[in-house]
């Protein structure tokens, strides 16, 4: 099976391009359903093989003993200059199969839903197109098997994200120094492309020290690279991360990412994309463990993201807003686990994060469609009774993403702060603790928002359920949201749960850690007594209050504005640059060089024209006298010819 | 015949270019159906030549006449030959006659023999300046080629080409005459030295030239391809020109590599010791254009404008990556030299077809374009993208190689250069991608926008040919890698074994 892993890297591919070829063709005129549902299902269909492909590679994985725990499929040689060699070559552990399984199964179930979603819309096979060539990055992502071509995946990503972010590009989108949905694009790729300027400085790096930007060699020559190179190298990767994954002090980028359509926010920017950063920092994971000064700087940016992005959640009215910054606080919840080195914790959340989130946004996008357009919460409510579906899927997601006992966000979530306990970081387990407090109270703020109390919706607007691409999809996601956690029961439960397993086939490490049974189950009692707590405050003040009414003072003016970090970035960094490039340079370009230059040029006319007595000036004549020339030169040669 | 072939191929624009004047004045269907046929005639030879290179060895195709023909006491002749390094552009060039010739086919009606005329003489220049092996013959196509530039840009070009033309000409003069005294220095350096005064570039690779002369020579040459180049700060001429030049693609695609290419095959094989010792503040130079090219493009308010600007950020990469000194670093700057004529090529072309439709490129004046020109933005943000370096596409390769290989340089001993080079990586976007935003994005306001219409089948066709070049070179960079592998592996041994030697005698 896995020599078969180029076609499911290139079935996306092929994906793509034919949609770009419908798209241009003008294939749908507006609305046609025969020929949408067709487009729909072909691309649904270009994400169901890799799917496909990846179970059976997953199979085959698991078949073998465990000396040979990885393929590496190699396609071809991509470039090769002097020392530096990158095959695009794809490896097959037991990481990166189950981040294949994630972005192809996930993302099948989003292709499904999107025929729904897009129906009617203009560009709905160019949709598809941007959505089949981001499956085909993100599969290069986690597949490669050298950093080059993981580089690949990672900037083609941005790239997809980009387009889809600004796939509405005539539409106006609010935000800090934002007005359209191109802006809040241009915004993602470059604060992207800060991050990717640091990962380009890593690559560097490890290729002056060994001269090859494969994993295997990296992880191989660990020992060739001294004190400050594992940390710059640690560093650089995981500032690169922090663009990717939405962090700080990178992470303005993802709230104005919903600009794009919802399936975009739940595929790319909740459940696969998002997730690139937490994947790279588990594959590197025995370099990072060599750099503790940097894992510490990782636990602690990302414990500072999750309460941050968790509290300006609280607030934000806006249902994918609260969506996006809760995204920014769980991949923070991940970043923590990978600093206090519970690599397996962190995938693990990143696994039933991906099941929740999606859940949730795709249970927003339903709700939108159903309203026309509306995402503001305090214009929702009661729909429960007219979308039961939605409504339950939705209530189904949030309460894994609060982490309600026994739900799949319940065992993730546990694990990582159970471990981030007892590494013996307390603060950031106290942190780790009262994010999840805040995240269970605006879970189930913004579902009884929208779902319970009042319709607050204008009457004019008829919502009913949407159709079974989209339900179905909804009720999958549900589902493992609800179950998915079996993958990874906590030690007092099951001694070696399969998650712990299944990595430890690959070369991913993790600090051991050690914990006796009654603290564990003290610290599940209190997760499990916050996320309830939580959920039940929520509960008791937005079914009563009806509106998302609170009281005005500072502190709530500050969340609501997000601390103020995107006015902050743009007074530190946009302005100044814009003022260099605007006012400074072109005086300096103009005046000082060109002056300067020209002067000189000035000079040498004046020269001439004391000069030019001396010639005819015509300027065909030396044009013809040069003419003349060459053809001499010419003839002469063309005689001098044996 | 079989000896000469190379100069077969170097003169026949030349010589096809003359029954041009037989045709009807009044008819620019035939002139420019005949220039695109010898175009391809020549690219076809060029083609065959490539293909019968052997990557694997040195100078091939030698072709040499005229000995002394400056007098028995000179030797001076004619001599053209093709290595790695001038084998890959020397085919560039010959590719991208035709694809101008094809983009600028309803833009010349005026006089328009007379326009295919002096292309095709450019043509034969350019091609004698990348194949010339005897620096005073690469001296007069380098000189000749100031002609048809002068005359397309001041009789083609838009409405500042007057001036443009005078300032392109002025700076080109300026700067070749200091190589003029360069070559002659060198000549009669060789005599002392040698025995007779020669311009034979083998001849003159075997010169040890003491360290004191070798840093005249080296600024003496330097001067003029820095010129050309551009590099900063003597980018000055090239906003003008780019804005009133009718062949933009031509300009970036061929013309400003030839001072690139000149930088490896003059300042750096002939002066291999300066040009190392000379390395750090010549990076530093590449490093400032790169920034501050892009810094001024995204300020300017007109498209053609940026687009010079970041060809000065470009040019800043491929001289980077000649100065690092490292095989990586070098291969990276022969596919930066084809990729940048690609890339920035298809944009200007692709403004300039904008500029026919609605007399006008500055970028307030767009907006919503992607709806009524769907083609067309679909080659533009390709080309955007390729131009900002996104893997998968021709500037990734380049940019890539280059910075990993200037990181790693022991000639800058730092990767300081590398990393603030790799700033560029974020500059591009952020002055490509507000240009793509004013032009494509938002709602299509203005009737006259409204109006414009998508890309002809003829214009797909130029653009699909270009664009197919920059995803050939993003995928699957390695036939074009390997033309030059060889070459490049010698210029990097050559000058690394030069300047040791040369520290050692210290």
């Amino acid at each position: 099976m896995h020599e078969s892993i180029f076609l499911a890297v290139l079935f996306p591919l092929v994906g793509f391009l034919l949609n770009a070829l419908f798209s241009s063709m003008k294939f749908i005129k507006s609305g046609e359903s025969g020929k949408e549902f067709f487009v729909g299902a072909f691309s649904t269909l270009m994400i169901v093989l890799p799917f496909v492909i990846a179970v059976g590679v997953f199979f085959e994985l698991q078949s073998l003993p465990a000396s040979e725990q990885k393929f590496v499929v190699n396609v071809y040689e991509w470039f090769k200059a002097g020392a530096m060699t990158v095959g695009v070559s794809y490896q097959l552990d037991s990481l990166s199969v189950l981040m294949m399984l994630v972005v192809t199964g996930v993302g099948s179930l989003i292709h499904l839903y999107s025929i729904g979603y897009m129906h009617g819309d203009e560009g709905f096979a160019r949709f598809f197109s941007y959505l089949n060539l981001f499956i085909f990055a993100m599969l290069n992502l986690v597949l490669a098997d050298n950093m080059a071509l993981m580089f690949l995946g990672w900037e083609g990503v941005g790239l997809c994200s980009y387009f889809l972010i600004g796939f509405w590009y005539d539409r106006k989108f609010e935000g800090v120094g934002i007005e359209t949905t191109t802006d809040a694009a241009n915004k993602a790729f470059m604060l992207n492309r800060v991050g990717d300027f640091a990962m380009l400085g890593a690559m560097f790096l490890i290729f002056q020290k060994i001269g090859s930007l494969t994993f295997e060699s990296i992880l191989s020559q660990l020992s060739a690279f001294d004190q400050t190179h594992l940390f710059w190298m640690a560093l650089l990767v995981f500032i690169g991360c922090t663009g990717k994954s939405a962090q700080i002090p990178l992470f303005t980028w993802l709230p104005d990412a919903m600009a794009g359509p919802t399936p975009v926010s739940a595929l790319i920017h909740a459940a696969t994309m998002v997730t690139s950063g937490i994947y790279l920092i588990a594959r590197l994971s025995p370099l990072f463990m060599l750099a503790p000064d940097v894992m510490n700087l990782v636990a602690i940016i990302g414990a500072a993201t999750a309460i941050i992005a968790a509290s300006i959640a609280v607030v934000q009215n806006d249902i994918k807003k609260i969506l996006a910054y809760s995204t920014v606080s769980q991949l923070g919840y991940m970043f923590l686990a990978l600093g206090v080195g519970a690599t397996t914790a962190a995938m693990f959340h990143l696994v039933t994060h991906a099941f929740f989130k999606a859940c949730l946004f795709l249970g927003s996008g339903s709700v939108i469609h159903a309203l026309h357009e509306e995402q503001d919460v305090r214009q929702m409510g009661g729909l429960q009774k007219v979308m039961p579906s939605t409504g339950t899927t939705f209530l189904i997601g949030a309460i894994a993403l609060s982490g309600f006992p026994l739900t799949a966000g319940f065992f993730s979530k546990d694990e990582l702060l159970a471990k981030t306990f007892a590494s013996g970081n307390v603060a950031l387990y106290a942190v780790g603790i009262v994010t999840a407090a805040l995240t269970a109270f605006y879970s189930m703020r913004a579902y009884a928002l929208t779902f319970l109390g009042d319709a607050r919706w204008a009457h004019d607007k008829h919502p009913h359920e949407s159709g079974a691409t989209m339900t179905i999809p909804l009720w999958i996601l549900a589902a493992l949201s609800l179950i998915g956690g079996v993958i990874g029961l906590p030690a007092v439960i099951q001694e070696h749960n399969w998650i712990h397993g299944w990595l430890s086939r690959s070369q991913i490490v993790e600090k051991e850690m050690t914990m006796a049974h009654s603290t564990e189950w003290i610290l599940l009692a209190l997760s499990s007594a916050v996320a309830i707590g939580g959920l039940g405050f929520a509960y008791s003040i937005y079914t009563k209050k009806q509106t998302a009414a609170a009281s005005q003072n500072g502190f709530y003016n500050l969340l609501l504005n997000k601390y103020y970090i995107d006015e902050l970035y743009n007074a530190l960094f946009v302005k100044p640059m814009r003022f260099v490039s605007e006012k400074i340079l072109p005086t300096l370009d103009a005046a000082l060089i060109n002056g300067v230059l020209n002067g000189v040029g000035t000079s040498f006319i004046s020269i001439a024209r004391s000069l030019k007595i001396w010639q005819s000036g015509v300027a065909q004549n030396y044009a013809l006298a040069i003419i003349a020339g060459l053809v001499a030169i010419l003839s002469y040669l063309m005689l001098k010819q044996p | 015949m079989e000896s000469s072939v190379l100069s077969l191929v170097i003169f026949l624009p030349f010589l096809l270019s003359f029954p041009l004047f037989s045709f009807n004045r009044a008819q620019h269907g035939t002139a420019r159906w005949y220039a695109l046929l010898s175009s391809l005639l020549v690219f076809a030879g060029a083609l065959y030549l490539a293909l019968q290179f052997n990557p694997s060895s040195g100078f091939q195709f030698e072709h040499t006449a005229l000995q002394n023909w400056l007098g028995d006491s000179m030797d001076v002749k004619y001599s053209v030959a093709l290595d790695g390094t001038s084998m890959l552009l020397f085919a560039f060039a010959a590719f991208m006659f035709p694809v101008v010739v094809l983009g600028s086919w309803e833009r010349v009606t005026t006089n328009a023999r007379e326009y295919y005329f002096f292309l095709l003489m450019l043509e034969t220049c350019i091609l004698g300046i990348f194949s010339a092996v005897d620096l005073f013959l690469y001296y007069m196509f380098w000189e000749a080629m100031l002609i048809p530039m002068y005359f397309l840009i001041g009789v083609w070009g838009g409405n500042g080409r007057g001036d443009a033309a005078t300032k392109f000409f002025i700076y080109m003069l300026t700067a070749s005459l200091v190589m003029l005294i360069g070559i002659l220095s060198l000549g009669y350096i060789s005599r002392e030295m040698g025995g007779t005064f020669t311009t034979d570039y083998h001849k003159l690779l075997q010169l040890e030239l003491p360290l004191s002369v070798q840093n005249i020579l080296f600024w003496l040459f330097g001067l003029s391809f820095f010129v050309k180049a551009p590099l900063f700060p003597l980018h000055t001429w090239a906003a003008d020109v780019y804005s009133e030049s009718p062949t933009g693609a031509v300009l970036t695609g061929v013309l400003l590599k030839m001072a690139t290419y000149a930088l490896i095959r003059f300042n750096v094989m002939l002066f291999p010791t300066a040009s190392a010792n000379f390395a750090p503040l010549v990076c530093t130079l590449a490093v400032v254009a790169i920034i501050y090219g892009a810094l001024v493009a995204m300020s300017q308010p007109n498209a053609k404008r940026l687009l010079a600007f970041s060809s000065v950020s470009h040019l800043g990469f491929i001289v980077l990556g000649i100065f690092s000194f490292t095989q990586e670093a070098l291969q990276g700057a022969m596919i930066l030299m084809v990729n940048s004529g690609l890339t920035t090529g298809l944009l200007l072309m692709l403004v300039g077809w904008l500029e026919e439709r609605r007399g006008d490129v500055r970028l307030s004046e767009f907006g919503g374009l992607k709806k009524n020109m769907p083609m067309f933005s679909a080659a533009f943000l390709i080309a955007t993208f390729a131009s900002i370096g996104l893997p998968g596409l021709s500037g990734f390769i380049g940019e890539f190689l280059t910075l990993s290989g200037a990181f790693k340089s022991t000639t800058l001993q730092t990767g300081l250069y590398a990393m603030l080079a790799a700033l560029g990586v974020i500059l591009s976007a952020a002055y490509m991608l507000p240009m793509v935003q004013k032009i494509f994005t938002g709602e299509l306001t203005s009737e006259r926008n409204a109006a414009l219409s998508d890309l002809t089948p003829r214009e797909i066709l130029v653009a699909a040919l270009l664009v197919a070049m920059i995803i050939w070179i993003g995928v699957a960079p390695n036939s074009f890698l390997k033309l030059s592998e060889t070459s490049s592996q010698a210029v990097i041994e050559f000058v690394t074994q030069k300047s040791a030697s040369q520290a050692l005698a210290k």
